[in-house]
């Protein structure tokens, strides 16, 4: 039997036979769409009029001359509406809801910020919107929590496991096999059962192909590195897939390192993982000797997730990309560091992946180009980091 | 050898009764605990047992196995240990053990460490909730080179799927009653003439019910439809609520299903 969703090994479509059928009807469902003209033509007039895309490619010329190498540009995901890259992918899948007669649409969330969208798009279009949400997680992004709830969707908090990012999706899992015949499961990123990191990584890939054209516009040429942050993996698989064929362009993931990644307290996956079965596929998780998922660590809720996208676990095996671990701390210094320099208030998300540029820039010749893909605002952030910084600003 | 369940089968079809499989979280409470249950639950006239190995993210599951599962890891249970237990079990009973485990459990044992381990201690099956049809093949050369079946499972939502998996399924086939979680119902929406009469159509092996049974007349029947009844959330939630006193009350319960089956 031929091998259908597979990155190398990585991949496949390890579900309940609950859900199965909904798998396959999906992934018909997708294949239909995916090169439907109308399908396309919809969608790209909702990523302009509603969206607002193109979003803006930026030189950085205070960050390029502090760091004294490479030229940056910053591809500012954070401008769409909503704040993030999340956008491109919920209006896709819930416009293909739509074509499919669904009604009722489910979401994860951790830092919110794939629910706020979700949410967003159903209010938009009428739909009925639950978003699962780990308790700790709504502490942290409470802000977020509100949005959603504003946006008309049901917000379900769960305190199952370790109440983050990985047991909202072991609970959307369970109302979606519950659902089933009613019910899209609207995953926030590249992973789960195929067709789903396929999927999610098409509709995040005009990230990357607007890139390329912007930065042939403005340098007439392509970046010599792309740097973005990983928890899933989406925002960086929408900015890394149309680079793939040009070997010259380095790709870069950052992982959240927490408080270290020789401490327990990270969500480092490519770090520190194993290759293992989860969540509908095959990849790279954190995990112990006989395979319970580890609990993860980090500032960020959106990087906080044990496993990683199967196109990710691939492109790391083959040598495609690097990954490398920055800490909360390095975090934090470059959401500072961002604000202070350029007047952007990164989502401390993407500050994992500006981290990562402040230590590669300075490596680089100047007549290099170095892309950061800043895949989300950080308004949301900023109670949490002025916590983390010891200033009161409750009030 | 021919594995157990075979054996498990032909004498069902010699009585002509119907088969009771039960399920418990290996560890909950402690393994002496689970042993002793197993063994009880034997002398009750339960059949097939599966042993649940606990999972961090138990997706396939409602909130009464997910809490025992947390109870178990909580407890220190492990796959190292539960196959320790089995080889204790082994020594005081022939009855068809089965593991229920997810597959990262398997994966990242060694797919052919962990099935040569299960023939070493004599595990007759495993039931892997979150390996589709589809993906069979994972484990399949390993499995089947020990003698162990990897169970099948249809839902009502299998719809044109339930003929090939059926075709194909080894040892018996895992029916699921309805959509959505392990866990106790109080009703079914599932058209069970329906479901079953496509399953009939192309199984050639014992096919057996199971999620959501939670008493004698549900077995009775739930039974009245295949060739048996799996229970599993019902005699966990005994474990949860009576701990160390549960063996009596499971015992009990099983008796009751058992006259439910066969009266």
């Amino acid at each position: 039997m031929e091998k259908i969703g597979r990155f190398g090994d990585f991949g496949g479509q390890y579900v309940p036979e609950t859900v199965m059928n909904a798998v396959s009807e999906l992934q018909e469902a997708y294949e239909r769409y995916r090169n439907d003209p109308q399908f396309l033509a919809e969608l790209r007039e909702l990523y302009r009029n509603y969206a607002f895309r193109p979003s803006l490619m930026y030189y950085a010329r205070k960050m390029t001359e502090d760091l004294g190498g490479a030229k940056i540009y910053i591809k500012r995901e954070d401008l769409n509406h909503t704040g993030s890259h999340k956008i491109n992918n919920a209006l896709g899948q819930v416009l293909l809801a739509k074509y499919m007669g669904k009604k009722r649409i489910i979401a994860e969330t951790g830092a919110g910020q794939h629910g706020v969208a979700t949410a967003t798009i159903c209010a938009y279009f009428d739909m009925e919107c639950e978003v699962y949400m780990g308790r700790e997680d709504m502490e942290r992004q409470a802000l977020n929590v509100y949005r959603m709830e504003l946006l008309g969707a049901k917000v379900t908090g769960v305190d199952s496991g370790t109440a983050t990012l990985k047991d909202a999706i072991n609970e959307a899992m369970r109302d979606w096999a519950t659902n089933i015949e009613t019910t899209f499961y609207c995953i926030g990123s590249v992973m789960g059962p195929h067709p789903y990191p396929i999927m999610v990584r098409d509709f995040q890939k005009i990230i990357g192909e607007e890139a390329k054209a912007q930065l042939m516009e403005k340098e007439g040429k392509l970046p010599d590195c792309v740097v973005a942050c990983v928890g899933g993996g989406s925002n960086a698989m929408g900015i890394f897939y149309d680079f793939i064929p040009d070997k010259s362009v380095r790709l870069v993931g950052a992982e959240a390192a927490g408080r270290g990644i020789d401490t327990d307290q990270h969500a480092a996956t490519i770090s520190k993982g194993e290759k293992g079965i989860f969540h509908g596929m095959k990849s790279v998780f954190l995990q112990n000797e006989e395979g319970q998922i580890a609990p993860v660590f980090s500032i960020s809720a959106g990087l906080d997730y044990p496993g990683i996208g199967p196109e990710h676990a691939y492109l790391h095996e083959t040598g495609r990309a690097d990954y490398v671990a920055i800490t909360d701390e390095e975090a934090v210094q470059a959401f500072e560091y961002l604000s202070k320099t350029e007047g952007i208030i990164p989502a401390v998300e993407s500050a994992h992946a500006v981290a990562a540029a402040r230590k590669i820039a300075p490596t680089m010749r100047p007549d290099q180009i170095l892309l950061i893909n800043l895949s989300g605002r950080g308004d949301k952030d900023v109670q949490q980091i002025a916590r983390y910084r010891g200033v009161n600003i409750d009030g | 050898m021919a594995n157990r369940l075979d054996t498990k089968f032909e004498e069902l079809k010699q009585t002509g009764k119907k088969a009771l499989v039960t399920y418990i979280v290996a560890g909950d409470g402690g393994y002496a605990l689970t042993e002793e249950a197993i063994l009880a639950m034997e002398q009750a006239g339960v059949d097939i047992i599966e042993i649940g190995v606990p999972f961090s993210d138990p997706i396939a599951e409602g909130t009464i196995i997910q809490q025992a599962s947390q109870r178990a890891l909580q407890g220190g249970t492990t796959l190292k240990g539960v196959f320790e237990m089995v080889e204790r079990l082994r020594k005081k009973t022939d009855m068809p053990l089965l593991l229920m485990l997810y597959a990262n459990s398997i994966y990242r044992t060694g797919t052919d460490k962990f099935f040569d381990r299960c023939r070493e201690v004599g595990i007759d099956g495993v039931i892997v909730p979150d390996l589709p049809f589809e993906e069979h093949d994972e484990f399949k050369e390993d499995s089947e080179r020990n003698g162990v079946y990897n169970i099948s499972l249809v839902t009502p939502t299998s719809h044109g799927r339930i003929a090939k998996i059926a075709a194909s399924a080894k040892g018996f086939l895992y029916c699921v009653s309805s959509t959505g979680v392990t866990g106790m119902r109080d009703t079914f929406s599932t058209n069970f003439e329906e479901f079953f009469g496509e399953i009939k159509k192309s199984a050639r092996i014992p096919c057996f019910v199971g999620f959501g049974i939670r008493s004698g007349a549900a077995a009775k029947t739930m039974g009245s439809y295949c060739d048996g009844v799996i229970v599993g959330s019902a005699v966990v939630s005994r474990v949860g609520e009576f701990g160390e006193k549960a063996v009596p009350e499971i015992t009990a319960f099983c008796k009751e299903l058992r006259q439910g089956l066969d009266g």
